[in-house]
This record gives structure tokens, sequence and C-alpha cells, in this order.
């Protein structure tokens, strides 16, 4: 086992760019990572690639090869799926991979199009996610889902539609100064709470929107850091992954997320650390409630006390431990193959210090990066460390 | 019975297993699928998911469900377009819990204190709460005609 640095992270802007290719995107977010990293393409031994739904969105499959090449990387190249934490699970595989001593350079991340489709097709796109037999055919859309976990969440502890929006308005404020971000516009708890329903309890701020863009991060070998004098201060240290039954009903419980319970055990054991070391997460906050049951699974609150966190300012920019300081899916923006990666790039540029909001974790030497797919079928964690 | 259910635009898809269960569930005689521990599953399925046991019987469903958790759907998929505002809902029935659309019930007044711009004829102008006992059946998408699992409340 050795040691795994991140020595360089790529975004694209995060929004709507119906007219940009999902290789265009792809190649910018690679080529900014190249550069931040300043690692050579030739030094890549492996692409992991996440995307969900271009066969829908661009009618393409097989697309590992295609985005090599708009890389400009030669080398074995994997597309992976788990719906929205496709590109977490795909910067899992680098990370073991370098971890493993099978490869010193390795580059993932991933990419989604979307808003070339319109939103009743982005909808149809994003249930796919569901079981479609049982879930999407009785009328589950992916806002359904996340509302049947609210209103489960509701029912057995409390809590409602203004903690939700408390949510919502955190990170449009986190969202501000994020050059990356689809929304820099601030939300109030009123006007959160006045938007119109999309699937009841989450109304349209509980939403994050539908965006293309793009995420790559160059993953190196502590060795091959430190014989290329690479500046790459912050190392991944813990990587766990979790699977649940597909159709929320077939689920033990509907108001908590047990498949990230056992990937953040998994992420915490491997980095030797526990919720009380992490000094700030990304968390994939798809809707408002999934932000509180993420913060749950991750021991940041006790079941049923996540849903007061932000409305209490623990999770604020300036509480005990940020949340989101990105904007987060929610008001930066969800390209949700792109989403895992993305987590890793802001928590990356948190601790080094070169993100707009690292000023509020100044002193910050871990992070955990937090990805799911689907109704938390799959979850991913990591944790980062500040290593240098 | 296999004509609309396959949900991924290949209108003849026959999905084995699946098509014969919601058939039965349309006669009322709905089933799940049970292994010796007691764990209940839907078709098709070669083991019990819980503990990988291929000892699986099928127990018919008990006549009333229990709600559990529901939603108001204001955005619909394309397959549900002229349905919304629709209720979908997970409902426990004996070993399994089924997901499927309420009706019966006023979407637009489901206790939340929301307010929709949706009519349903199908409405009464009862509210859904978690707990609301609901019997099962099939019914037609309003979009496409296509068979959907149906609950509606019935008298405790």
């Amino acid at each position: 086992m050795t040691g795994v640095r991140v020595a360089g992270v790529g975004l694209t802007q995060f929004g709507s760019q119906p007219e940009r290719t999902g290789r265009d995107l792809f190649a910018e977010a690679a080529d900014r990572a190249f550069t931040d990293a300043g690692v050579d393409r030739d030094a890549v031994e492996e692409l992991n690639y996440g995307n969900f739904m271009g066969a829908l969105a661009e009618h393409q499959g097989h697309q590992a090869p295609l985005m090599a090449e708009a890389a400009g990387v030669r080398c074995p190249a994997t597309r992976y799926e788990s719906a929205c934490a496709s590109a977490g699970v795909a910067v899992r595989e680098a990370v073991r991979t370098v971890a493993a001593g099978d490869a010193d350079v390795v580059l993932a991340g991933g990419m989604e199009r979307m808003t070339n489709l319109d939103t009743e097709g982005a909808t149809e796109g994003l249930a796919i996610a569901a079981d479609d037999l049982f879930e999407v055919g009785a009328g589950v859309t992916f806002p359904g889902a996340y509302a049947l976990m609210a209103n489960a969440y509701f029912e057995a502890h409390g809590g409602g539609r203004e903690e939700l929006a408390h949510v919502a308005s955190k990170n449009h404020e986190n969202a501000l100064p994020n050059e990356y971000a689809q929304f820099r516009k601030a939300v109030s708890v009123e006007e959160a709470l006045a938007a119109p329903p999309v699937a009841e309890p989450l109304h349209l701020y509980d939403a994050c929107p539908i965006t293309d863009g793009a995420s790559a991060l160059v993953f190196v070998s502590e060795e091959y850091a430190a014989d290329n004098d690479l500046d790459a201060p912050v190392a991944v240290t813990g990587t766990g992954q979790g699977t649940d039954r597909m159709a929320l009903a077939d689920r033990a419980d509907l108001a908590s997320t047990p498949a990230a319970d056992d990937a953040a055990a998994a992420a915490y054991d491997d980095a030797g650390i526990g919720p009380d070391d992490v000094d700030l997460a990304e968390v994939h906050d798809c809707f408002t409630i999934a932000e509180v049951l993420a913060i749950e699974s991750l021991g940041f609150a006790e079941p049923g006390e996540g849903i007061a966190a932000a409305r209490d300012g623990h999770t604020t920019a300036d509480g005990d431990l940020p949340v989101n300081l990105s904007g987060g899916l929610k008001a930066k923006g969800h390209p949700v193959g792109a989403t895992g990666g993305s987590q890793i790039a802001e928590v990356t540029r948190l601790l080094r210090g070169d993100h707009p909001n690292s000023d509020h974790v100044a002193d910050a030497e871990v992070g955990v990066a937090h990805n799911a797919g689907g109704t938390v079928a799959s979850a991913v964690v990591h944790v980062l460390e500040v290593a240098e | 019975m296999s004509d609309e259910t396959a949900g991924n635009g290949a209108s003849a898809t026959v999905n084995a297993g699946y098509d014969e269960w919601i058939d039965a569930l349309a006669e009322g005689a709905g089933y799940a699928l049970v292994c010796p521990d007691g764990h209940g599953s839907l078709p098709p399925r070669r083991v019990c998911p819980e503990c990988g046991s291929s000892s699986l019987s099928e127990e018919a469903l008990p006549e009333r469900g229990e709600i559990e958790t529901y939603t108001v759907v204001h955005v619909p998929s394309p397959r549900f377009a002229d349905d919304a505002p629709y209720v979908t809902a997970v409902a426990r029935f004996g070993p399994v819990r089924l997901t499927g659309v309420v009706r019966g019930v006023d979407p637009v007044n489901d206790g939340n204190g929301d307010t929709g711009d949706g009519d349903n004829a199908d409405a009464v102008d009862d509210a859904v709460e978690v707990g609301t006992a609901v019997e099962v059946t099939v019914g037609e998408r309003e979009t496409d005609g296509g068979r959907v699992v149906v609950f509606r409340p019935v008298e405790e």
C-alpha cells in the first residue's frame, strides 16, 4: 500500500450549456486538471470515467475511449456507472489502483450532459436510477423518491419544510463566491418556503438543478509526487462504498441511508479517523433532505437530529462543521456523472486554501466527500487530509 | 397482459415473472415470495435478496395494507404527464412493501397545507396520511393507459 495524493483538480463551469458536447466538457475539465497538477498526459496509466445517462442524453454508449481521446491520454479507459455516484466509484477505483501500487498516475472524474433534453426527458432520464418495474412504473420520480424519504423522516423524527429551507438557504449562500457554481444567487428561507411544489413536501428550492458539467482529477502515488517534485499537499486517506436494496420500498428503514452508513464506516476505518476528526464535508444534497440523511450517516448528527443542523448553524460556513461550502449539488449544480469528482475537487481546494470559501476553514486538515447514487442504493465516501 | 408495463419504451417487452405478478394483483390474487426465514420479496427472484435462500414460496398478500410514506407528485415523468398531480405511496402488505399510486383521495388536500392547481375527477375529499389503511389493485395511467399498482383507502 502506498499513499495517494491529489496532484491536480479540474472543473468546467457548472450550468446550462446545452450546446456543449460531452467530449468537450470532459476535455476542458481534464485540461485544467493537468495544468493544476503539473503532470504530463503521457504519464497517465489509466482513465476511470464516470457517466450516468449519456446513452439517453447523447445517444452515446462506450464513452471511455471517446473521453480518453478528448483528454489526450492513451491508456486503458473504463466508464463507471452508479447513477449519481458514477464519478464517486470511478474515483474510488482510481484511489485503490494507486494505493495497491498498480499505477502511479490515474486520471479520474466524470461528465454529464443534461440540459439538451427538455425537463420531461431529463426527469425520465434521472428516473432510470430507480427500479423501473416496481418504482418508476408506480409514478416515482427522482424528486418523488426523496419526497417519500422526507415524509418518512418527518414521521419518524419530526421536523418539516422550514428546517429543509434552511439547508437550501445555507447552500445558496455558500455558492455565492464559487466561480464554478450554477446558481450564485441568495435564497432566503421565506423564498424557499414560498416556491412551488415538485413532489411534496419538496418544493423547487429543495431540489438541485439540472446541470451540464465535468470534473477531472489527477491522482498520483506519494512516491511519484516526491520523485517529480509535485505540489500535491492533499492525500486521499480513506475510501468506502456501500450498497443497499435498489427500491426504496425494500429497505429496512425509509428514513435513513444504511449504504452511506456502511461507506462512511469503511472510509473512516481506512483513514483511521472518526467523525469527530472531520473539519469540513461535501455531501450529496441532490435534495435538501438528502443532506440531512448524509450528515447522520457520516456521524455528524444523531438520527433525528440532522434535520436541525443547518437551522441551528452547526453546518453553516462559520459553524462547527461546515457542510457543502461549495454550494453543494443544490446551488453549485449536479451534472450527475461528474458530481463525485467535483466533490473531491472542492474538498481538495478547500484544504489547500485556494477555494473562495477556504477562509472559513483556514485550519482545516480533514475533509470528507459523500456521493450517493439513486435513493442511496449506492454510496461512496472518501476522506482527504492535508499531508504536508 | 404484457403490453405496456416495461417502462422502457419497448412496447412489446415481456417481463416474465413480473407480468404474471401484476396479472395476479389485478385479479385480487396478489402475492409475495417468502423464504423459510419469513423475508418477503417480489418476483422475479431466484433467491431471497435478504438471506440467499432458494426456497421461495408464494404467499397471498393480506387484503389490507398500511401507508408508510407518500408524496404528491406535481412534476411527473412523461408516462404520468396527464396524471399529475397524483399521490404515490409506499404501503406495507404483510411481508413486503409495495409502491403504488393512491386513488380515491384528493392529491391537493394532503394535509401539508399546500395547495395545487390540479383537479382529479377520481378524488374524494380525503387526505392521505401515514397509517392510512388501503387495499391494492391495478389501474391504468391516465396518460397512456399503462397498468399501474393502485392503492385505495378502506374503512378501518
